[in-house]
């Protein structure tokens, strides 16, 4: 759990980064793009980065998905018969929402493929015009797809929150208050990072 | 006072059980909650009905045996205190009160609010020892050991094994209670030789036993009625990687 | 002198004779020379049974598995980690002298001889002195968490009065400490199959066969099945019997019924009227009290006890100004003060409250005072020292201590009577050994603070293993015939059908805290030939009345934790006949008995040396029936017997 999702937060965080290019411009946007396609090269064919690391971030995907259904699997078995009277939450919120918050992200993510990487669900939709699809996909008139993007990000944000905590905890470094920081401190960074590009949009900034 | 309690009752093991209603009235807010029960059982055996099982024993939070999920949490609202330490004051005048038993699989339900966990016991008995025979001991100030370890090391081996960390886990783990013992034994000098194949063999044997895996909620600590502190998982985590390492 | 046999017969003197006789220091090493060893390879083929997991049986039963032999054990709890041990505060004592204070093994020898008001014997008590060094090492290797200096070394404090520190502890949780030690200790034995572990079992009779122990009748408090198991030998581990008083701070599970068992098959009871009644517990709130707290007596070192100078005086504490109130242990011991022994300290606070000065509900109360302390060390200084108590207090009196004095009043705490043992800790009944709080042997008639948990780790991890092992080796035994076991299986099971056939309309409890009261009353902190003849009118009549109305609910055939209770009071009716008739033949008062007429000038107890200087250990005779008294005579060799004075 802790290795899977420390791979896959790489990942999201190098993608904030890199979408953050979003504000010097298409050209630059669409040039960042389009590097990404030649990264190793000539070594590597065009695009064999893009697509080995597609399939390395797919086996983190279900690896993390398999350990965390099974951990689930468990505790359902460790508890067969539940309480009548629903605990509240006591501990950390974050903690509690991780299977839904994982669930949704999961489905966010498959949306969010379809729209700006596959672009079947994108207004604009072509391949390489990258700043155009964004500029597009976050127009002022389709605010709901803005909202769920935010929310998802959010809900992403709390994922990693717990799971940045957990993770440290699990390979059993730090203590706990620390680690609440550092957790929080990241995960917010990273909300803000990935918020600034649609909410940019919506206001006009950069399209 | 007066309180309207839900309270589980099972006949025995096989039994499915339900939700039992009873009133409650003529309390003094200085009632302790198990000492409420202690009236109802014996207004119950007056009438020629069953007493309410619980399980209690020192009354003075220190046996780790009374149990109680009170309105969902274990050991009731009041924290750092067992169900034995809780008193009326902390309830109002007319609340309707939920009581269960602790929940999971390896608790299994005796008979009402009282489970077995006898689980805990294997969890210790595969490892949460030093292994001192009687008589092999060298002097009490051969080996010093630096005063926050030890200090450390007391407040980990406070745990009273209640169980109140498996109730409230939403996991159903045991994980808080086998790291209390791993940090506390870990920490001294006296625990090193064993130290690799205690938290392995440990948790291995929580695993077995049917417990649930931890994801690091934190609602354990939280019901803990001695306030073990989280960073002992992380403590065992570390431990049991680094032994898996040496294997 | 008068002595009225009526209420018991004289029976011949009975004798320790495992002792050795030379010199005191020598006398355990000795003893253990000479006993004979049993052949390792024979020790498997050897079955102990340890009923009780607490200190000493915990300790005994790992040892006794580390040394080899079969080891069956048997516990109430739900988990041998939850024995009445575990609540043990303040610490345990040890002649280590890592303060190079003067202490000496001989030293803790005679503060425990003295502090038992000479009546203990000096042989078990010097054994205890040494041993105690060994206890620490002992525990130190296990892990127990000991209270550590800057330095890494372990931490010492002075405690109940001693002059030396010699107290090691764990914060306010040493019994939990050295509790869990001694269970990780049996249960690595448990996972080493060498010890049998049968928890939420209740022993209901011990099994004789030729006049000798050889097991146990045993319920399974779970599925409700009598079944025996049989052995070479039985250890009692059982525990005080304190709960005879229903308040008290024992645990609720607290009991005397198997010693009470042993008794009936044989076993005498010594000094049972012995009873420690701790001066600092939270009072009593109410009718539905069910157990008492005790407040660690660390307590009085800085705070101050004091009630008002005027009986009846109901003024909030704050608005009784300085010359209205009575310091009364200041004003008395003005030597000691606060810090005087448990038993004057409980007994001025009776005084008091008798005078209708007590304070809080009912008048059971008095004050202890910590104003003072906090104006001179300040809040902080006195919350890092007693924050956790205080704590302790406010969740069950819901009173802030830092606002306002605590009050406190005695409760019954520890009883030092119990089974009459040897040296061996062999008891009448040859192979039934008794170990802890539940022998009679070292306290005396008081026991010292931080002395019960150094007795029970001795008993259980370093004398019995060693002396069991020479009866063991002396006394081979067979089988135990079938229809030996069956008859005892019988009569428990009959027992148990006949209370729960009585359906009455008075339930256990009530009973329970009648016998209580009367207890509380007539055979409590004051003893007086009146009260004690009228509580024997009235406990046979009350018991008499049990087994007419009681009603135990449910069936003998699951969990019934009425019937428990049940058969729990009713073994306490009999003993508490038993603490009144010896209380009422010894009319000296000494240590934890307080005979009204036996006192000097200033109503200090009195002891009477030249005829009582003996134990009292008293023969079962038949319910109803009068006991019969053994003497063991005292003799003090090593320390001149005194008269305590803490003016």
């Amino acid at each position: 759990m802790a290795v899977t999702g420390g791979l896959l937060l790489l990942f999201v965080t190098a993608h904030m980064v890199g979408n953050l290019k979003f504000f010097f411009g298409a050209e630059e946007f669409d040039g960042y793009a389009a590097w990404l396609r030649t990264i190793g090269a000539p070594a590597l064919h065009h695009e064999w980065f893009l697509w080995i690391q597609r399939t390395g971030l797919l086996l983190c995907v279900l690896l993390h998905i398999g350990t965390a259904t099974s951990l689930a699997v468990r505790a359902r078995r460790a508890r067969p018969v539940r309480y009548r009277h629903r605990p509240a939450v006591q501990g950390s919120y974050a903690a509690r929402t991780m299977r839904w918050g994982g669930v949704i992200v999961a489905l966010f993510v498959v949306y969010h493929l379809l729209d700006l990487t596959v672009g079947v669900l994108n207004p604009h939709g072509e391949h390489g015009e990258v700043h155009a699809n964004v500029v597009a996909d976050f127009a002022p008139e389709r605010w709901y797809v803005t909202l769920f993007y935010a929310l998802a990000v959010i809900v992403l944000g709390f994922h990693v929150q717990h799971g940045l905590r957990s993770a440290f905890q699990s390979l059993g470094r730090g203590d706990a208050r620390t680690l609440d920081l550092v957790a929080t401190g990241y995960a917010v960074a990273l909300v803000v990072g990935f918020l600034a590009v649609p909410v940019a949009v919506l206001v006009g900034v950069g399209s | 006072m007066k309180l309207t309690l839900r309270v589980w009752r099972q006949k025995g093991p096989e039994d499915k059980g339900r939700m039992v209603t009873y009133e409650v009235d003529d309390l003094s807010p200085d009632m302790s909650f198990l000492e409420m029960l202690d009236v109802l059982n014996e207004r119950l055996a007056l009438k020629g009905e069953e007493p309410i099982a619980f399980d209690h024993d020192c009354r003075e939070g220190i046996c780790g045996m009374c149990s109680l999920v009170i309105n969902g949490t274990p050991h009731g609202p009041e924290r750092a205190t067992t169900t034995c330490q809780l008193h009326l004051r902390k309830f109002k005048d007319g609340e309707v009160v939920d009581i269960e038993p602790w929940r999971a699989r390896p608790f299994p339900v005796i008979k009402d609010l009282v489970v077995d966990r006898s689980a805990f016991d294997k969890i210790i008995e595969a490892g949460g020892y030093i292994s001192a025979p009687t008589g092999s001991a060298p002097d009490a100030h051969a080996v010093p050991v630096p005063k926050p370890d030890a200090d450390r090391a007391f407040e980990a081996a406070e745990c009273i094994g209640c169980g109140a960390c498996v109730a409230a886990c939403p996991n159903g783990s045991a994980m808080l209670f086998t790291a209390a013992k791993v940090t506390h034994l870990g920490l001294l000098p006296q625990g090193q030789p064993e130290r690799d194949s205690r938290v392995v063999d440990m948790v291995a044997t929580h695993d077995d036993l049917g417990f649930g895996g931890c994801t690091n909620t934190g609602e354990c600590t939280v019901a803990c009625p001695k306030g073990i502190p989280l960073d002992t998982i992380a403590r065992l985590n570390h431990d049991y990687l680094k032994a898996g390492g040496k294997r | 002198m008068h002595i009225d046999e009526s209420f018991y017969g004289s029976g011949e003197p009975i004798a320790d004779t495992k002792a050795p006789a030379g010199p005191i220091e020598e006398r355990w090493s000795e003893r253990k020379f000479a006993v004979k060893l049993v052949n390792p390879a024979n020790k498997r083929k050897k079955t102990v049974i340890i009923v009780g997991t607490g200190l000493a049986g915990g300790s005994a039963g790992a040892t006794l598995a580390e040394l080899g032999y079969k080891v069956v054990q048997f516990c109430y709890q739900d988990s041998p980690r939850r024995a009445h041990s575990i609540a043990a505060q303040g610490g345990i004592n040890a002649a280590k002298n890592y303060r190079n204070d003067g202490d000496s093994v001989h030293r803790l020898f005679y503060d425990t001889v003295k502090g038992g008001d000479f009546r203990s014997r000096e042989s078990n008590v010097h054994r205890l002195a040494e041993i105690s060094r060994q206890i620490i090492d002992q525990c130190v290797a296990q892990g127990v968490p000991f209270a550590r200096e800057y330095g890494g070394l372990l931490d010492n404090r002075s405690f109940g009065g001693a002059q030396v520190s010699r107290t090691f502890y764990a914060r306010g949780q040493t019994g939990q400490q050295l509790l869990l030690g001694a269970y990780q200790a049996l249960m690595r034995q448990v996972d080493a199959g060498n010890v049998e572990l049968h928890p939420r079992h209740e022993m209901l009779d011990l099994i004789m066969e030729d006049g000798r122990a050889r097991g146990v009748v045993v319920r399974n408090l779970v599925t409700g099945e009598v079944r025996s198991h049989t052995a070479d030998a039985v250890v009692l581990a059982t525990g005080g019997y304190g709960n005879v008083y229903f308040l008290s701070t024992n645990a609720m599970g607290s009991n005397v019924t198997a010693a009470w068992r042993a008794h009936r098959r044989g076993a005498l009871f010594a000094n049972p009227c012995y009873t420690q009644i701790h001066p600092t517990c939270i009072p009593v709130s109410g009718d539905h009290q069910s157990k008492l707290t005790l407040m660690s007596e660390s307590l009085r070192n800085d705070g101050r006890v004091w009630v008002p100078v005027k009986a009846g005086d109901d003024r909030r504490p704050a608005d009784i100004p300085e010359d209205e109130r009575d310091y009364y242990l200041e004003r008395i011991y003005p030597a000691f003060g606060n810090l005087v022994p448990r038993d004057i300290a409980s007994r001025a606070a009776k005084n008091v409250c008798d005078e209708g000065r007590g304070v809080g509900p009912g008048g059971l109360g008095v004050y202890l005072d910590f104003a003072g302390a906090i104006e001179r060390l300040g809040r902080d200084a006195v919350a890092a020292k007693y924050g956790n108590l205080f704590e302790m207090y406010e969740r069950i009196t819901g009173e802030n201590p830092y606002e306002q004095p605590m009050r406190i009043y005695p409760a019954v705490h520890y009883t030092m009577g119990g089974l009459w043992v040897d040296y061996d800790l062999e008891s009448t009944v040859p192979g039934l050994f008794v170990i802890g709080e539940a022998n009679f042997s070292d306290h005396g008639a008081n026991r010292l603070g931080a002395s019960a948990l150094m007795q029970g780790l001795a008993d259980g991890y370093f004398v019995l293993p060693q002396t069991i092992g020479d009866y063991l080796a002396r006394n081979p035994v067979g089988a135990v015939p079938a229809e030996t076991v069956t008859a005892a299986e019988a009569e428990v099971q009959e027992r148990i059908e006949r209370l729960l056939s009585i359906d009455g309309d008075r339930t256990v409890d009530s009973f329970h805290r009648e016998l209580g009261a009367i207890m509380w009353e007539y055979c409590g902190m004051e003893r007086t030939e009146e009260g004690l003849r009228k509580a024997l009118e009235l406990i046979p009549a009350l018991r008499e009345e049990f087994w007419r109305r009681v009603r135990v609910p449910g069936s003998g055939d699951d969990l019934n934790q009425s019937l428990e209770k049940a058969g729990r009071v009713a073994d306490f009716f009999e003993l508490a006949e038993l603490m009144c008739v010896d209380a009422l033949h010894r009319t000296e008062s000494c240590g934890g008995h307080f005979r009204a007429e036996s006192q000097d000038e200033d109503g200090e107890a009195a002891r009477d040396d030249a005829n009582f200087s003996y134990v009292g250990a008293w023969e079962w005779t038949g319910p109803g029936e009068r006991p019969i008294l053994h003497k063991e005579d005292l003799a003090f060799e090593y320390v001149t017997p005194s008269q305590r004075s803490y003016k």
